[in-house]
């Protein structure tokens, strides 16, 4: 088991630059989670760790050693990957005890160690079979075991579940929640899909072009995106964002004012002053349908998602913003129609011309 | 049955080329059973009571060298087959899988080796056999045979390994496998149909040759078969049950090796591997 530290790591292929400068503590034990759009980095940096990659600069170390330099079987790491990569040619228990007869482990414990595995993955009816007789699923687990009987350290997943139909992937990853809580070992995902990185995560790193954005737990992020990538990125249906424009600053209460309404709201000190432009965040679900008060937005229905027990209303405001709403499954709203929607002061975000977030912190 | 014309067609078409591609050795196995009467007679006839004789066979057999041959020519085939397989195969997968400095040099070396027939250089490669002392030896067969199944061979090779998942790799290396074992025991296993496939294209050239074999080693107890056949053809007279005989023997061992590597012709071990 081991802590795993990234200090200014900086990955670039040519002149292309890939990672910048990042800096990143695991703790021992915890399920960390990269998630962004695809091209962004994660993958690679994933691939750094496991020692498939070289950097470009900075230092990676696992447990207390610099592990730059030393080969991926040297770090106490095993890799799933996003296609399995099983062996084609060899069956489910060969694929299992493949890397392990190069490790100088004697049979009998590498027959203990295939077999504990197989039973925790309920694969020991699967032994005999070639991959190419297994169903998705199947394989999946059987390169999840691969990586199990190797008794790492750090587990590292590449999008394990990317290939998986819709069922399948909540069932396992719910197998891989239980696998964290049994083996209690460090590990680091990749995703793109946040609903993945929310449910597995205790800890969630955004990335975007290169770079972290946030890290944090997933209900923090979820709380307080701390700019608009991250903010736009957690959460589905994604925030809806406003032009706004400050209208007053007295202490640290700016006044907003927004498609026809204002809001004062507690910010940082000093982060804006009168007439700046701003964007407001609200999530789709922290608007309550009806409500006609200063803190409404009004606006024409463009269509209406139902989806039984919610519907998703998208309208369009005077101002022009589009906005979705979460409204409740038995709406009476129809498109063509006009839409109040009650906005709750403190579900609203801020962010000032940067993108950045200039909330004052909040409970 | 619904059979779409288009099918039919190119049934006729293979059945044609086959019955083309077949006609001469079975011309060959018949007239090898039949009196020296019978071959002019009647070529195309099978051999019947009257006709049926073994003693061009019994020529062959007789002559004492024949075995010998056989066995030059097998030698040769079998280590030019296992080199040009092992050598092609490591190449190949040096070239595809690490960078280095001059790698794309190399490989437009090995391309130009494919285009430029190796025979243009027949004078020069027998004076540097000469120089090596190696004119009437095996071994200066088997040399030239490998430098000239080489490029092509790592050429189909490479392509098959580029087809293997980079994943499967990345994962033996997570595994703790050292890059011979990624090599031996994944790698090799994987394009063992590309292997068939090289070594049947490598095989059946070597095994006919009579270029080389008759200005590197002609004499000596040497020769291969394709040039003991020629003892039986005279400039006056030609023995040609003794030769339709050699050359029936002749065909047997490439046909066992073909039958030997067609199986693994196969394509699609790698399904399964990923996704």
């Amino acid at each position: 088991m081991a802590d795993v530290s990234l200090q200014g790591v900086a990955k670039s292929f040519g002149a292309t630059e890939i990672l910048r400068d990042i800096n990143l503590a695991v703790k021992d034990g915890e399920f960390v989670v990269f998630v962004g759009p695809s091209g962004c980095g994660k993958s690679t940096l994933l691939r750094i760790i496991a020692g498939l990659e070289n950097v470009s600069g900075g230092e990676i170390r696992i447990g207390d050693k610099r592990v730059n330099e030393l080969p991926p079987a040297d770090r106490k790491i095993a890799m799933v990957f996003q296609s399995y990569a099983l062996y084609p040619h060899m069956n489910v228990y060969k694929n299992m005890a493949f890397g392990l007869k190069f490790a100088k482990t004697n049979k009998a414990e590498v027959d203990r160690r295939v077999r504990q595995a197989a039973e925790i993955l309920k694969l020991t009816p699967l032994l005999d079979r070639k991959p190419r007789e297994l169903s998705g699923g199947q394989r999946q687990r059987v390169a999840i075991g691969r990586a199990i009987v190797r008794n790492p350290s750090v587990f590292l997943f590449d999008e394990p579940l990317s290939n998986l139909d819709a069922a399948l992937r909540v069932n396992t990853r719910l197998e891989i929640a239980k696998l964290h809580r049994d083996l209690g070992a460090t590990m680091i995902y990749v995703t793109h899909d946040q609903v993945e990185a929310m449910t597995l995560a205790s800890k969630i790193v955004v990335m975007n072009h290169g770079r972290i954005e946030q890290v944090g737990a997933p209900l923090e992020l979820y709380r307080h995106p701390r700019n608009l990538f991250v903010a736009g990125f957690i959460g589905s249906p994604r925030m809806n964002f406003i032009k706004g424009q400050v209208l007053r600053v007295e202490g640290n209460i700016a006044t907003i004012g927004f498609a026809g309404t204002e809001a004062p709201l507690a910010v940082r000190p000093a982060s804006l002053k009168p007439g700046d432009a701003v964007t407001v965040g609200i999530r789709p679900e922290h608007m309550e349908e009806g409500g006609d008060d200063a803190a409404s937005l009004r606006g024409t229905i463009d269509a209406v998602e139902q989806l039984g027990e919610s519907s998703y209303v998208y309208m369009r405001l005077a101002s022009g913003d589009d906005v979705i709403v979460r409204a409740p499954g038995e709406t009476d709203a129809a498109p063509g129609g006009s839409y109040t929607a009650h906005v709750p002061r403190k579900a609203l975000h801020v962010f000032d011309a940067e993108g950045v977030s200039v909330l004052a912190e909040r409970g | 049955m619904n059979v779409r014309p288009g099918r039919i067609a190119v049934h006729i078409g293979l059945i044609l080329y086959t019955i083309l591609a077949l006609g001469p050795i079975v011309l060959i196995l018949i007239n090898a059973f039949k009196t020296r009467r019978a071959i002019f007679a009647d070529p195309l006839g099978l051999p019947n009571g009257q006709t049926f004789t073994s003693i061009g066979f019994d020529r062959v057999f007789a002559n004492a060298d024949f075995g010998l041959y056989f066995f030059n020519s097998l030698t040769v085939t079998i280590v030019s087959l296992v080199l040009i397989v092992l050598i092609g195969a490591m190449a190949a997968w040096a070239l595809t899988e690490y960078k280095f400095p001059g790698n794309t040099l190399i490989g437009l070396y090995l391309a130009i080796g494919i285009m430029v027939p190796i025979r243009l250089g027949s004078v020069s490669i027998l004076r540097m056999m000469v120089e090596l002392n190696l004119v009437n030896t095996l071994t200066a067969l088997i040399l030239v045979y490998v430098a000239q199944g080489l490029p092509l061979a790592i050429l189909i090779l490479g392509e098959f390994i580029q087809q293997i998942p980079k994943d499967l790799r990345d994962a033996a290396r997570c595994d703790g496998v050292s890059e011979y074992r990624i090599f031996f025991s994944i790698i090799l296993p994987l394009i063992s149909p590309a292997i068939a496939t090289v070594a049947v294209f490598t095989m059946v050239p070597v095994w006919n040759d009579l270029w080389f074999p008759l200005i590197l080693a002609p004499g000596d107890g040497k020769q291969t078969i394709t040039l003991g056949v020629q003892q039986f053809i005279g400039q006056y007279v030609t023995d040609w049950n003794a030769v339709l005989a050699s050359l029936t023997l002749a065909i047997a061992p490439v046909l066992v090796l073909y039958l030997l590597f067609s199986r693994y012709l196969v394509r699609g071990l790698t399904a399964g591997a990923v996704k």
